[in-house]
């Protein structure tokens, strides 16, 4: 199960969305977070997309400007999660249409619903794209009836 | 779909991100937030009311800074309000804004189950999910302890939406990590493990990851589980690539799920129905057969998610590790993947196989690959599968393939990263020993490892070369020809100095005939190295050079003369002055017998594990060694290390205690174990000394005379004359029972103070032997008891030499050790015996303890050997605080209010010895009109009461 999730800005370093799966003090985080860009960004292109770090693995995706990054167990499946990875880019693509970064940064609570509803937990709660962009277009769907219900 | 309204309305928002967006500093984006914040404040702290909007958006904001990096303190109550709000946003809002900061307050808490519990009972699918997502989010114990019970019922409900039981199912796991014993599901197991049959492939997919996890705590409630896996398994394995609809991902119909399932079946061993089990492996071939179909896309999303389910069954495969035929074919596939061009799949292959090396079925078809991974390990780009390569060599490495793999790795190492060098170094050293078939190989491989990666050698793996050198007689002439040659090179590694001193002091002998090797030679040759290596190197190069002296006598002036020369004798360090000091003055006192007891070579080292596998067990290193691998490599390190024949040997001589490294040359060993049967107190003879063997000395002494001029002589006290060539003063030791400080001797000549300190078993004595006269004292020397050992042999007159005597507490005893001195005083020679005063009580630990429990112990010490009384005639004034000062004195805890009568005076304490702790209670009663005493020792050890009875009843 992953620990972990977060993308972020290659040069910058800034984190765009982190995601914990197990409790940890603030402080941690940032620590984890620090060395976790540094180790990523050395990373070449072509290089693999797996590396040990501590006794977790990091998987790792590059999309344009933005990394996404996974960490999980030992016995995790390494494949699997780098297509966790790109399922959930798409489910952000096939909302937002053609997602940027901008649309992450404007909309990050959006980007936080529609992870909840893929992920929970850490694990793949609904992998089905369409199940997942229902209810999520449900959701925009309530919020629009009762904006116009009070309107 | 098209694009959503941005911000659904919270304009504020989006301006608010932009204006941060523009801000050219650090500084003042600060100062903007800094703004936004005291905006917020001021709206929240507002006397108007504010509506759901604007505080959804407010908020929203308070999380966005929040997730820039910045602290939020404020807010929380607001977010709590979002959430009865009866509109959809805001209350989502709101639960983001809690999943996000939770916060302990107990307060709030309550407030947040409250709302979850509407939502949770409110019949609306959306609203259930949003709560149930919070408590997944947060999943705290307050939260699962609120609705630990509720939630199973939801899960298995009939009417429950499928959305609602996916979130159900991962919000109970999250629960069950963070508190297993709230979480129980008793009557709903089978029902959730049924879940696995669910229509709804994603409620299975959800489900599946709870059934794992408690499958695993678990395996014998949910053992039903496994049929209806591999069930479902079949069904999707078997299934056309459209039939799943859109759980079917790039062709690859439900690979999360297919991944799951094969996960969820490595909680268990094979299925014992033969009806499964045949389907299981059909499953798996089919698996394995559609890796050989050509791709039905070219994406690599394909061959991710076909792989991911292929690497699952493969580690399926290694659990069941008893199916040859499937364990073979896994390996074929691995080794294609091998040369695959996808990085990431040599990479896991390369990882997968070194699990598949230690399976009996398929070590031999691993090692088939044995090229290929040696072309990775030199040719791959990127260090983290490069690592991989090395791991497995590592892994399929055995006897028969051991000499190239040793050798690849060895040549990999000149070029490894430093990353990855010193387990490199540690795993070489280990394949070296365990496959060793001859001895000159792998003193060869160790010396080419320290040659080539010196710097990543570390001492376990130079220690272990010695002790083996030092248990294998017939390897020992061909390392010291080795080492001598080694060493000739110009520039040579540290270690390998080390190596090579400790080798050539040992063993030197047997090259010295050849006249290319002399003994001057060999000297030489190390003292070249001398002044290049670090404080340690040259003390352990000392040892050696006393060694010479006893291997080789022809070399004992070129070896003093170098001892005495002042870079060694005044050196500023005081471990090489010492040394150069002592072996000085043990080479030209001692005679040739005592020099060759000293100095013999050094017995077979006991058997025990290897250092360096402890090192690597430690490290656990990604795919370092499996637990089996480890102890084999135990089994086998031990043969080679001396083995059983040679265990009877070594129990008889001085073994070296098992936290001492083999060298004895770290700091902060001052004691070393000596044989048992040597009687009960030790000190030892040359602590940190290096390899100077002293096992079969039989007991004390030490020698570590530090000498330190004091100008000014310690003022004297006037004590009777008792000056005569001979006497013996065993009763001074009894003054010392209950104090550790003080004037221990003194006459006209010599004062003898003593000072001592001890803690737990060990103790350490300062002796200071002071000249009161004006003209020095010759030839002094001290010897306790068996053995002795010279001091600095000179006093000058109104000088004080000071002596250390290290002290470790075997088991019980009765007898002091003796201490003899004698020196010339103007040519008539003094001759003094005197006990130190170790006693038994000086290795009490004080315990504390309260009425009850003294007497229940006393009880349970109610075994007639254990007591031992004495009624005696007090010989001092029986003054109540005096009396106190010496039982504290005694070092035991003096127990206040234990004793019913007020007049008597019990202690408890216990003894620390090596063997054994020996628990003792005390009690005194004093008989003040009869000027009597009655004391009652009790103790675990018969032994112990008596003896402390004695010296308690001197004191009093």
């Amino acid at each position: 199960m992953p620990h972990l999730l977060g993308f972020y800005l290659p040069r910058q370093g800034k984190l765009r969305l982190q995601k914990w799966y197990v409790p940890l003090s603030d402080k941690e985080k940032k620590k984890i977070t620090r060395e976790l860009v540094q180790t990523v960004l050395a990373r070449k292109p072509k290089m693999c997309s797996f590396l040990e770090w501590r006794d977790l693995k990091i998987v790792y995706k590059r999309y344009a400007s933005l990394y996404f990054c996974c960490a999980i167990e030992d016995q995790d499946n390494e494949l699997i999660t780098l297509e966790i990875i790109h399922r959930y880019v798409e489910l952000l693509d096939k909302y937002f249409g053609s997602v940027c970064e901008l649309d992450i940064i404007f909309n990050f609570e959006k980007a936080y619903f529609i992870l909840d509803e893929f992920l929970l937990g850490g694990e793949a709660q609904e992998t089905s794209k369409k199940n997942v962009l229902k209810a999520i277009e449900q959701a925009d769907l309530l919020q629009e009836v009762r904006s116009l219900a009070t309107a | 779909m098209p694009a959503v309204s941005k911000g659904d309305g919270m304009r504020g928002l989006a301006v608010f991100i932009s204006d941060i967006r523009n801000c050219k500093s650090k500084e003042a984006e600060i100062k903007r937030i800094n703004k936004e914040l005291a905006n917020i404040r001021s709206k929240f702290k507002g006397d108007k009311a504010l509506d759901g909007y604007s505080k959804k958006k407010y908020v929203c904001k308070l999380l966005f800074i929040f997730l820039l990096g910045h602290d939020i303190d404020f807010g929380h109550m607001e977010a709590v309000n979002l959430l009865s709000s009866n509109k959809y946003t805001e209350k989502q809002i709101g639960y983001l804004f809690i999943s996000v900061l939770v916060n302990s307050n107990s307060e709030l808490i309550r407030l947040i189950n409250n709302a979850i519990k509407n939502d949770l009972s409110s019949r609306n699918p959306t609203f259930m999910c949003l709560a149930l997502h919070c408590i997944a989010n947060v999943g705290s114990r307050e939260m699962a302890e609120a609705f630990a019970g509720e939630i199973p019922r939801i899960l298995v409900a009939g009417d429950t939406m499928d959305s609602v039981k996916q979130s159900a199912a991962l919000c109970l796991l999250r629960l069950y990590k963070t508190s297993p014993d709230l979480v129980l599901m008793g009557e709903w197991t089978s029902r959730v493990v049924h879940l696995l049959n669910d229509q709804h492939m994603g409620v299975v997919t959800a489900a599946i990851s709870l059934i794992t996890c408690l499958s695993q705590k678990n395996p014998d409630e949910f053992k039903t589980c496994v049929s209806l896996a591999v069930s479902r398994l079949s069904r999707i394995v078997s299934s056309a690539s459209t039939d799943l609809q859109d759980y079917t991902y790039y062709f690859v119909p439900a690979p999360w799920l297919s991944c799951k399932l094969l996960r969820l079946l490595q909680c268990y061993p094979p299925p014992e129905d033969g009806a499964v089990k045949g389907r299981l492996v059909e499953c798996l071939e089919t698996i394995l057969n559609k890796a050989q179909e050509p791709p039905k896309s070219k994406k690599v999303q394909h061959s991710n998610a076909k792989n991911a389910i292929l690497f699952e069954a493969i580690s399926l495969i290694i659990h069941y590790d008893s199916e040859p035929n499937l364990l073979v074919r896994a390996c074929n596939q691995l080794g294609q993947f091998l040369q695959h061009r996808e990085t990431n799949l040599r990479y896991l292959a390369l990882e997968s196989m070194c699990t598949l090396a230690s399976s009996e079925f398929s070590h031999e078809a691993v090692k088939t690959h044995i090229e290929t991974v040696i072309n990775a390990l030199k040719t791959e780009r990127d260090v983290s599968v490069r690592q991989r390569a090395a791991d497995l060599l590592y892994a399929m490495c055995d006897r028969s393939n051991a000499k190239q793999i040793v050798a690849e790795m060895l040549s990999y190492l000149e070029t490894a990263d430093y990353s990855i060098r010193e387990e490199m170094v540690l795993k070489v050293a280990i394949l070296a020993e365990k496959y060793a078939v001859d001895y000159s190989w792998y003193v060869d491989t160790i010396l080419n490892l320290i040659r080539i990666a010196g710097d990543y050698v570390s001492e376990e793996v130079w220690y272990r070369v010695i002790q083996i050198v030092i248990n294998r007689d017939d390897v020992q002439g061909y390392a010291a020809k080795t080492v001598f040659e080694a060493l000739q090179a110009p520039a040579c590694h540290e270690n390998m100095v080390k190596v090579g001193g400790y080798i050539l002091g040992e063993f030197g002998n047997l090259i010295a005939g050849d006249p290319r090797s002399s003994p001057l030679v060999q000297f030489n040759l190390l003292h070249s190295k001398f002044h290049l290596c670090s404080v340690p190197t040259r003390a352990l190069l000392l040892s050696a050079y006393i060694k010479f002296i006893n291997l080789f006598p022809e070399t004992k002036s070129t070896i003093q003369e170098v001892l005495r020369s002042d870079s060694q004798i005044r050196n500023s360090d005081v471990e090489l002055q010492q040394r150069a000091v002592e072996y000085l003055k043990l080479s030209s006192i001692a005679s040739t017998d005592v020099l060759a007891t000293v100095l013999e070579e050094m017995p077979p080292f006991p058997e025990r594990e290897s250092s360096i596998l402890a090192k690597l067990k430690k490290k656990k290193g990604p795919g370092a060694v499996s637990v089996n691998e480890l102890e084999e490599g135990k089994r086998e390190a031990g043969e080679l290390n001396g083995g059983g024949e040679r265990g009877g040997d070594s129990s008889a001589i001085s073994t070296p205690s098992p936290s001492a490294d083999l060298l004895g040359l770290r700091a902060g060993h001052p004691v070393t174990a000596a044989a048992p049967s040597a009687g009960s107190l030790l000190v030892d003879v040359f602590s940190e000394t290096g390899f100077i063997h002293y096992g079969r000395l039989m007991l004390l002494i030490f020698l570590r005379t530090h000498e330190r001029t004091i100008t000014k002589p310690v003022p004297f006290l006037a004590v009777p004359a008792c000056l005569s060539a001979s006497h013996t003063l065993l009763s001074l030791a009894l003054r010392f029972v209950c104090k550790n400080n003080g004037v221990l001797f003194e006459n006209q000549l010599l004062q003898i103070g003593i000072k001592s300190e001890y803690r737990q078993n060990l103790g350490r004595i300062y002796l200071f032997y002071g000249n009161k006269t004006s003209v020095q004292f010759v030839t002094f020397t001290t010897t306790l008891n068996v053995q002795s050992k010279p001091v600095e042999p000179l006093i000058e007159g109104g000088a004080q030499v000071q002596q250390v005597i290290n002290i470790e507490c075997l088991t019980d005893f009765s007898d002091a050790p003796l201490l003899n001195i004698k020196f010339r005083y103007g040519g008539a020679l003094q001759n003094l015996t005197l006990k130190l005063p170790v006693t038994i009580n000086k290795f009490f630990q004080p315990t504390e303890m309260a009425s009850h429990d003294f007497f229940q112990r006393w009880k349970q010490l109610s075994q007639p050997q254990q007591e031992a009384q004495k009624i005696f005639k007090a010989s001092h004034a029986m003054d109540t605080e005096v009396l106190k000062a010496k039982l504290l004195g005694l070092g035991m805890a003096l127990l206040e209010n234990v004793d019913p009568n007020p007049e008597n005076f019990v202690c408890a304490g216990v003894i620390q010895s090596k063997a054994q702790q020996v628990g003792s209670l005390l009690r005194l009663e004093p008989n003040a009109q009869a000027q009597m005493y009655r004391l009652t020792v009790r103790s675990s050890k018969d032994t112990v009461s008596k003896r402390l009875c004695e010296l308690l009843a001197e004191q009093f």
